[in-house]
């Protein structure tokens, strides 16, 4: 079992969203979070100009099956895709051991 | 009593409880308009200062101001202190709802920083002794202003340009908030909530129906046109206020910025105060326009250059803006105007009134601030403007989920 966690633009969401659907990802956890990066965005607070480096982005964690991982990634890539400075992160980890709290199926079963 | 006699008061009554509900207003303008952390205090300094100012203003606040006149500066103390004359009872209320309005002003312009102690000993001094002195010299028959002509018919400068003045001393000597300025630049400190900023200047903005029209004090008779044209003069100026600000916005920050618009409409509402009653729809809403373009500019050279943190543009809206709606009433006033023919004079004499009841109201401000600064202190510490006056100063917080 894999957890894959990406980190994309919230424009995005609904387009990942509906792609991981399609191929059957059908589970998965997301929060809106604040990170710091290199793109910059200009703001005007009452006539004081400000850039910030503080940028907000949304958080998915996902935990596949094996032969689910290749898919998931490659479907996240295509749809949060724009080829522009700050489309995120897709990070992919080992999960040791799953359970499911109300039916105690464990491994594989108790994922996507 | 007669039923004109009754109709008036009960105006007078119902423009006084539309006055009251600016409160509401002004908490919500500046708890949008700062951040979460410090709505509590808000609030409590919002609620307080009207509590004292009723108190105070009943005590002693109406009869300095309306008292007989002492040599035009100030109202005899002894003549309605603890007022109790049963005639009069409508005009003490609408007294003291305008006391309130002065006293309240000061608290945007130092929100996030200031001690709560030290702010309610200020707005106690503010209702019974600063803002019944000047008030004296305009709205009381025998003061020296109303002796000279001078005309603030709602109180474009007796309440909104003392409360403007206070602002300006108490936000310099208060000092800007921590992370306000460094290097020298002016950082934003965005507000919290710009929906309860808007939902309190369409608050005030009703409010001001009672202000203006209210201050005819009367509506028996041909009185209604009289209230009826100032309901007219009042909404052309903020909506001019508004327009104007929207598009300088638009012009210089390339969008239309939302809290300076707001800050508009408040902006051609305290400058048409002195003059609805005076000018022509035409001049009212070319005060809102010169009002609403002001403000922004006002707005940005009280940060950017003078480097006074308000956190709520009060200086600017009610100082600057009712400074300059009186001395227009000089230029618009269709009986006496510069523009209607009348000369230099009107204008001359609108101008002494700014510049006298500003220089009292920031003189008197400062004496009171400093002696406060000198012995209780005006800040909170450190720690407890970071962590927010909530938690330090009422120990608790506003938003708990």
């Amino acid at each position: 079992m894999k957890k894959i966690e990406a980190i994309i633009r919230k424009s995005k969401f609904d387009e990942v969203k509906t792609a991981l659907h399609q191929i059957e990802v059908n589970f998965f956890t997301y929060w809106d979070v604040t990170g710091v990066g290199n793109e910059k965005e200009g703001h005007v607070y009452r006539g004081v100009t400000y850039s910030t480096s503080d940028i907000q982005r949304r958080y998915l964690s996902i935990v596949v099956s094996d032969p689910y991982l290749e898919r998931t990634v490659e479907a996240i890539l295509k749809t949060a895709y724009t080829g522009m400075v700050g489309d995120g992160k897709i990070f992919v980890s080992e999960i040791q051991e799953t359970y499911r709290i109300r039916t105690k199926e464990s491994g594989t079963d108790a994922v996507n | 009593m007669d039923t004109n006699t009754a109709m008036d008061l009960m105006w007078v009554l119902i423009a006084g409880s539309l006055v009251f509900f600016m409160q509401a207003g002004f908490t919500l303008v500046e708890t949008g308009f700062t951040r979460s952390k410090n709505t509590g205090n808000i609030i409590m300094k919002n609620l307080m200062d009207f509590c004292i100012g009723s108190v105070a203003f009943w005590a002693v606040g109406y009869s300095l101001m309306y008292g007989k006149s002492i040599g035009g500066l100030i109202g005899d103390v002894s003549e309605f202190s603890f007022f109790d004359s049963a005639a009069d009872m409508h005009s003490l209320f609408f007294q003291t709802v305008f006391a309130a309005t002065a006293a309240t002003i000061v608290s945007g312009a130092i929100a996030e920083r200031t001690k709560f102690t030290t702010y309610l000993i200020f707005s106690l001094l503010m209702t019974l002794i600063i803002y019944p002195i000047s008030g004296s010299w305009v709205w009381n028959a025998g003061g020296w202003l109303a002796k000279m002509g001078f005309t603030d018919f709602a109180g474009s400068t007796v309440v909104h340009a003392v409360g403007g003045c206070a602002s300006l001393v108490a936000a310099a000597l208060v000092g800007p908030r921590i992370g306000k300025y460094t290097d020298g630049k002016s950082n934003a400190i965005p507000g919290h909530n710009l929906m309860i900023g808007a939902l309190g200047v369409f608050i005030l903005w009703l409010g001001w129906f009672g202000f203006n029209p209210g201050s005819q004090l009367a509506i028996s008779g041909d009185n209604a046109f009289a209230v009826a044209k100032i309901f007219i003069t009042t909404n052309l100026a903020g909506a001019a206020g508004a327009l104007a600000a929207m598009f300088i916005t638009w012009i210089f920050y390339k969008k239309p910025d939302i809290s300076m618009t707001l800050n508009g409409v408040l902006a051609g509402l305290v400058g048409v105060t002195a003059g609805c009653a005076a000018v022509s729809p035409i001049g009212a809403l070319m005060i809102g326009l010169i009002c609403g373009i002001t403000v922004v500019f006002s707005i940005e050279f009280i940060d950017k250059k003078l480097k006074i943190d308000d956190p709520v543009g009060a200086v600017s809206v009610h100082g600057v803006c009712g400074a300059l709606g009186t001395i227009l009433v000089g230029v618009f006033a269709t009986d006496g105007g510069l523009l209607y023919g009348g000369g230099f004079e009107k204008l001359g004499v609108q101008t002494i009134g700014v510049l006298a009841i500003g220089a009292w109201a920031m003189g008197a401000s400062f004496v009171v601030l400093f002696i406060l600064k000198k012995t209780i202190g005006l800040r909170v510490t450190k720690e407890e403007e970071i962590d927010g006056l909530d938690i330090h100063e009422h120990g608790t917080n506003v938003y708990n989920d």
